[in-house]
C-alpha cells in the first residue's frame, strides 16, 4: 500500500505526461504482481467493489477527534479525504482526541500490520457493509499520512490523480515497447490483477486473447474553437455537422468464436454501458465500430438534455422508462466496418462508408447526423445562429452549436489538433455586482473564489441589488489572485467562509457573468437560477450603479423559456464542464 | 537614567495604557511544576550596553530554588498585592523594590513594538528599532537591525552582522546559553530552542514567577543545531505556525530519500529545492550528506554567505558551489537549493527541464503544494508540528500559555479543554486569518522560516 501511495502522491502533483509516464512505468516495473495489477486496475476504474461513502470516513473520524479542532482543520485543508487522513490519531495518540476522553488505550501493542494494495482490495471484495468501518479504521491506523490519503482515495473511488485509463495503459504497453492499442484491444477480456497482460508485456507469456469481439476503440475529440481562429482556418477545407446535447457513446458490434453475436456500446471513456441502454444494444445489427450521439426521441423529435438526464443513472432499466425515455443514437462517424479499420480514412471517404452503414442497418433508434452546408464561415456563423432554418427543424433545441471537421481528418485517438472543433453557441451575458465572496476548495481553499453576485431592481426603499447567482470559474490563477484581494480588502462582514464585501451604487466591483440559459427558481430570492455562470470578464472600470437590471434577466427568461428548456421541464441544472 | 527614573518610567509608558491588551498573569499556585529545574548560576552583573547607560545591570543575586512554592493568587492587572508578594527565599537586590507589589504588567506586556519586559526595560525579538532587544534567532522578521543594544547568541549575532553588516546595532552582548542574567529587575536565560543555529527560547524570573518565550522552536533532530530544552515555567509563550492537528511532520530521512529516488529516476532534470536561506537550506544540505549524497549541492547566491557561516561554524556541508548563469543548462541531474520565491523564477526555468521541489512544513497540505506549482514537496519543518507543541506545553508545567502567532485559535482550543489557560496574542505583523504567514514570497532571505 505505501509503494502505491507513493505513486499517487507523487502523480498527484505531477503536471507533465511524459513524467506521468516515467512514474507508472518505473512503479509497475519494481512492483510485484499481484499488486501492481490492482494498481492499474484502480487507475483505469476496473476495480469490482461497493465504494465506501465519505459519511463513512467522517464517522470514524468524528469518533476520535475534537470537533473543533476536526472542523478547524477541515476549514483549513479544504478537502475531507486529506483532512482525515491528516489528522487521523495514531493509535495511542491523544492530541486530537476530545479532550473527555480516557487516556488512550491499547498504545503497548505491537505496531500494527501495513496491509498490501491486494490485501486491502482482496478484503474490500468480501468484506459485509456493517465490517467495512471496523477494516477501514484498522488499516487507517496501521498507515502513515500519505498512505491513509491513498487509502481514502481508493476505496471510495475518487483518485483523481490525472491519470486517465488510457495513460495507464500506455504505461503497461512502454514496459515491452509495444503499441497502447495493442493493450486496448485486448483490455475488455482481461481481468484485474492482470497477470497474463504483464507477463505478455514483458516477454514472459503468450498475448492473452482478446476475448472481446466488440472493443472500445478510443473516441477523437475536438479542441474549442475561439473567433481569431477563423482567419487561419480555410473553410473549404472543412464539414460541419450540429453539435448534439447529448452523450457521446460508441456501439461496437462483432461476434465470438462460439459464432454468437456480441454488441457492446461505451462511453467516450470506455466504460461498458451497454446494460443501460438493451434498447439501443438491440438496434446493434451490424459488424464494426460507429461513433455517435445519444438522445431521447419522442415521435421524431429530439428532447432536451434535461430528459436526457432522466435516462441516465437508473439502477434498474424498466420497459416503462424504455417507452417514456426511447434511446436513440445518432451518428456521425465509422471506425471500423466488419474486421475492416476505417480511422486511417479521410473523414469525407469515413462518412461515405457511415451512410452506407446507416442505411443497411435501416433502424429508426439509429440515424445519421445530417451535415451543415456551407461555402464561408459567415454562412457557418448564420446558421448556428439559428439552426431551425438550416435543416435542424424542430430538433434545433437539442443543437448547441457546430462541429467542425477537416474533410481529411483521420480518427485519432485523443484530442490531436488541428482536426476537430467544436464551436459553441454563445452565452448570454450579463453585468453584475459582486456581493460576496467564499473561499474555495481543494487547489483553492486560501483563496476568496466563489463569488456571488447581483443585480439591481426596485427594493422598498429605492433601488437594491439581489443575488442572482454565484460563480467560481472562467478567471485566470492571476485574476483569481486580484479576485481575492479585493474580496479581502473590501470587507464588510464575515460569515464563516463567507464574506460580505462594500457594494452599493458608488461603490462595488461590477462582474460580467455568462451563463448558458435561465429557469425560474423558487429557492433564489431574485427568483431565477442560471445554468453553467461564470466570470467573463472583470469589469474594474465600470460603476457598480450601472450594472444590469433583474429586467434584463426576465427578458431572458422569457426567450429562454421556449429556447432552453422547450417542455417547460423543471430539472436541477445541468453541470456539464 | 538613574534606577528611579527607570521605575518612574513605568508608570507612564510610551504607548497609551488603554492599549495595553494583555499582560501576563501568574497563574493559580500549585498548577505548576518546577522538579527538575536546575539552579540556575547567576551570572550577576555583565554590562549589557557597555559604555551606556547603568539601568539594568544589577547586583548578583542567587537563584531561585528549585521547588519553591509558586506565588499565590490570581492576579490581574489590577489586582496587584498577592501575586508578586516578594517570596522570602528571592533575595530583592535593591531594598526599593521590596516593600512594592510586583505587577503582572511588570514581568511582559505586549506593546506595538513586539513582546516588552517593562521590569527589564528591554523587547523581545521587537519589529522596530527599540533600545535595548534580546532576540531569539536570527531569522528577519525576529532579528532586525537598527536597535540601540541586542542580547542574543553569539550564533545569532553574527548572522544579524552576516545580514545587515557589522553595525547592525549600536552595541551587542552575547548571551551565553543556560548562563543566568540580570537584567533590570529580571533575570533572563537563554536555553537552546532547536530551530536554526543558535536560536534559543528566552526565560525571564521575577518575583517567583518564570515566563518562557520561546521564539519559533522545534523538537525534531537538527543535525545544524542544537536540540530544544524544556524549561518548565508558569507563563509559556509559544508560536503556532503549524498549530492545527493537521500538521504532524514526518521523518525527514523519508523525505530527503524522496528527493533523491526522483534524482535518480530523472537524471536528465534539474532539482530545483526551494528552502529558506537561514537553517532549512542547510538544514536540507545536512540532510542529504546524511543520506549519503557526496556530488555537489549547488546554491543559489542568497545562500551564499549563510552557507559559508555555517560551515565556518564547524557543520560539514560538503561542496556547494554558486551557480554560476550561464552554466545553468549543464546542470542535468544535479541539485539546486534556492531561496523559495526563486522555484518560480525565470531564474530556474533556465535549468534542464527543472523538477520544482520545496522544503517546507507547509508541504504538508496539498493544496499549498500545487498552489506553488511545485511537484515534489518535501515536508521539512523547522517548526513544532501539532503533537510536538501539544507535548511542549505539557512538559513545561505551564498553567498559562501564550500564542504568538500561527493558528492560534487550535491550539488555544487544545489548551482550555486540557485544563490550561490561553489566549492568542494576535501578534501584529502577521495577517488576518494565518495565512499571510506563509512562505512569504516578496524577499530572497525572508525569515519566518516554515
Amino acid at each position: 500500500m505505501n509503494r502505491f501511495a507513493a505513486l499517487l502522491d507523487r502523480l498527484g502533483y505531477e503536471p507533465r505526461r511524459n513524467a506521468k509516464l516515467r512514474l507508472l512505468v518505473d512503479y509497475f516495473r519494481h512492483t510485484p504482481d499481484p499488486d501492481r495489477g490492482y494498481a492499474l486496475a484502480a487507475m483505469t476504474g476496473a476495480l469490482m467493489f461497493k465504494e465506501a461513502k465519505p459519511g463513512l470516513i467522517r464517522g470514524l473520524v468524528e469518533e476520535r477527534t475534537d470537533p473543533e479542532l476536526f472542523r478547524m482543520s477541515y476549514h483549513y485543508v479544504g478537502d475531507l479525504a486529506e483532512t482525515v487522513a491528516l489528522i487521523w490519531p495514531a493509535p495511542g495518540h491523544e492530541s486530537v482526541a476530545p479532550a473527555s476522553d480516557a487516556p488512550a488505550i491499547g498504545h503497548n501493542n505491537p505496531p500494527p500490520h501495513v496491509p498490501t494494495l491486494t490485501e486491502v482490495i482482496e478484503t474490500l471484495a468480501t468484506t459485509s457493509k456493517s465490517d467495512l468501518p471496523a477494516r477501514v479504521a484498522e488499516w487507517m491506523d496501521a498507515l502513515d499520512e500519505t498512505g491513509r490519503w491513498a487509502l481514502i482515495k481508493l476505496i471510495t473511488r475518487e483518485l483523481r490523480v490525472g491519470v486517465s485509463a488510457r495513460l495507464a495503459k500506455t504505461a503497461v504497453a512502454q514496459l515491452g515497447q509495444i503499441e497502447p492499442d495493442e493493450v486496448e484491444l485486448i483490455w475488455h477480456g482481461l481481468e484485474a490483477p492482470y497477470e497474463d497482460l504483464f507477463a505478455w508485456v514483458e516477454g514472459e507469456g503468450p498475448k492473452p486473447e482478446s476475448g472481446n469481439p466488440a472493443p472500445f476503440r478510443p473516441s477523437m475529440l475536438s479542441h474549442p474553437l475561439e473567433d481569431e481562429d477563423f482567419a487561419k482556418l480555410e473553410a473549404s477545407e472543412f464539414l460541419a455537422e450540429w453539435k448534439w446535447d447529448g452523450i457521446r457513446l460508441q456501439a461496437a458490434a462483432g461476434h465470438g468464436s462460439d459464432g454468437r453475436p456480441v454488441k457492446r456500446i461505451y462511453s467516450r471513456t470506455g466504460e461498458d454501458v451497454s446494460r443501460a441502454f438493451p434498447d439501443l444494444v438491440e438496434a446493434l445489427t451490424f459488424e464494426g465500430a460507429i461513433d455517435g450521439e445519444l438522445l431521447i426521441v419522442r415521435e421524431g423529435r429530439v428532447q432536451s438534455f434535461n430528459v436526457l438526464q432522466q435516462r441516465l443513472n437508473r439502477k434498474a432499466v424498466t420497459p416503462k422508462l424504455i417507452a417514456e425515455f426511447p434511446a436513440h443514437l445518432r451518428v456521425y462517424d465509422i471506425l471500423f466496418e466488419g474486421e475492416e479499420d476505417l480511422r486511417g480514412l479521410p473523414f469525407a471517404e469515413r462518412r461515405k462508408r457511415l451512410e452506407a452503414l446507416v442505411a443497411r442497418i435501416d433502424d429508426p433508434r439509429i440515424d445519421l447526423s445530417p451535415m451543415v452546408p456551407f461555402a464561408t464561415w459567415e454562412d457557418l456563423a448564420a446558421a448556428r445562429a439559428d439552426p431551425a432554418t438550416v435543416g435542424a427543424g424542430p430538433d434545433a433545441d437539442a443543437i448547441e452549436g457546430c462541429m467542425i471537421k477537416r474533410a481529411n481528418s483521420p480518427y485519432l485517438p485523443g484530442r490531436p489538433k488541428g482536426y476537430w472543433y467544436k464551436w459553441k453557441r454563445d452565452p448570454y451575458l450579463v453585468d453584475a455586482v459582486m456581493m460576496y465572496g467564499q473561499r474555495g476548495h481543494g487547489k483553492r481553499s486560501s483563496f476568496y473564489s466563489d463569488y456571488t453576485f447581483g443585480v439591481w431592481r426596485d427594493g422598498p426603499g429605492g433601488e437594491e441589488l439581489v443575488p442572482v447567482g454565484k460563480a467560481y470559474h472562467g478567471f485566470t490563477d492571476e485574476e483569481l489572485v486580484k479576485l481575492d484581494r479585493y474580496v479581502r480588502n473590501h470587507t464588510v462582514n464575515r460569515f464563516g467562509p463567507v464574506r460580505e464585501v462594500e457594494y452599493g451604487k458608488d461603490r462595488g466591483l461590477v462582474l460580467e457573468v455568462a451563463f448558458e440559459g435561465l429557469q425560474r427558481s423558487t429557492r433564489h430570492k431574485s427568483g431565477v437560477a442560471m445554468r453553467f455562470p461564470r466570470i467573463n470578464r472583470i469589469r474594474w472600470d465600470k460603476p457598480a450603479a450601472e450594472a444590469d437590471r433583474i429586467e434584463t434577466l426576465e427578458k431572458i427568461l422569457e426567450r429562454g423559456e421556449k429556447e432552453v428548456y422547450p417542455l417547460h421541464d423543471k430539472e436541477p441544472k445541468r453541470q456539464k464542464g | 537614567m538613574t534606577l528611579e527614573n527607570a521605575r518612574a518610567g513605568r508608570g507612564k509608558p510610551i504607548w497609551d495604557r488603554e492599549n495595553q491588551p494583555r499582560t501576563v498573569i501568574p497563574p493559580k499556585a500549585g498548577i505548576h511544576n518546577r522538579d527538575g529545574t536546575p539552579p540556575c548560576p547567576d551570572r550577576g552583573s555583565e554590562s549589557l550596553c557597555a559604555g551606556n547607560d547603568n539601568v539594568g545591570v544589577q547586583a548578583p543575586h542567587p537563584a531561585r530554588i528549585p521547588g519553591s512554592p509558586a506565588p499565590s493568587g490570581m492576579a490581574t492587572e489590577n489586582l496587584i498585592e498577592d501575586s508578586a508578594s516578594p517570596r522570602p527565599d528571592i533575595d530583592r537586590p535593591d531594598p526599593i523594590f521590596s516593600p512594592m507589589a510586583l505587577r503582572s504588567t511588570d514581568i511582559l506586556t505586549q506593546t506595538p513594538q513586539g513582546l516588552y519586559c517593562p521590569l527589564g526595560d528591554f523587547h523581545i525579538d521587537p519589529v522596530r528599532p527599540v533600545k535595548r532587544a534580546l532576540v531569539t534567532h536570527g531569522h528577519s522578521d525576529h532579528a532586525r537591525s537598527g536597535h540601540r543594544s541586542v542580547l542574543a547568541t553569539r550564533e545569532t549575532l553574527l548572522i544579524m552582522a552576516v545580514r545587515y553588516g557589522a553595525d547592525f546595532a549600536g552595541a551587542t552582548q552575547e548571551a551565553r546559553l543556560s548562563e543566568s542574567l540580570r537584567v533590570g529587575d529580571v533575570t533572563v536565560r537563554f536555553t537552546p530552542a532547536g530551530h536554526v543555529l543558535g536560536s534559543a527560547q528566552i526565560a525571564i524570573e521575577a518575583g517567583g514567577t518564570r515566563v518562557v518565550v520561546s521564539g519559533d522552536y522545534k523538537r525534531a533532530e537538527d543535525p545544524t543545531c542544537l536540540p530544544y530544552e524544556v524549561v518548565p515555567c508558569d507563563v509559556f509563550i509559544t508560536e503556532a505556525t503549524f498549530g492545527l492537528p493537521v500538521f504532524r511532520h514526518p521523518d525527514t530521512r523519508a523525505e530527503v530519500r524522496k528527493l533523491l529516488d526522483s534524482v535518480a529516476l530523472f537524471p536528465e532534470r534539474a532539482h530545483i529545492v526551494g528552502a529558506y536561506a537561514l537553517g532549512k537550506a542547510q538544514r536540507v544540505m545536512a540532510l542529504l550528506r546524511e543520506e549519503g549524497y557526496d556530488q555537489p549541492i549547488h546554491l543559489h547566491g542568497a545562500m551564499e554567505r549563510l552557507t559559508e557561516f555555517y560551515k565556518s561554524e564547524g557543520i560539514p556541508l560538503g561542496e556547494t558551489p554558486k551557480v554560476v548563469a550561464s552554466e545553468r543548462s549543464k546542470l542535468a541531474g544535479a541539485i539546486v537549493i534556492c531561496p523559495p520565491p526563486s522555484i518560480q523564477d525565470l531564474w530556474s526555468r533556465r535549468f534542464p527541464d527543472p523538477v520544482t521541489c520545496f522544503a517546507s512544513g507547509w508541504m504538508r497540505v496539498r493544496a499549498r503544494a500545487r498552489q506553488k506549482g511545485v511537484e515534489l514537496p518535501l515536508v521539512i519543518s523547522d517548526h513544532s508540528d501539532w503533537d510536538d507543541l501539544c507535548r511542549t506545553i505539557r512538559e513545561t508545567g505551564a498553567g498559562e500559555v501564550w500564542v504568538t502567532h500561527g493558528q492560534e485559535d487550535a491550539l488555544v482550543h487544545w489548551c482550555t479543554t486540557h485544563g490550561i489557560k490561553a489566549r492568542p496574542l494576535h501578534m501584529l505583523g502577521y495577517g488576518d486569518e494565518g495565512e499571510a504567514e506563509e512562505p512569504p514570497a516578496a524577499t530572497a532571505e525572508a525569515g519566518g522560516a516554515a
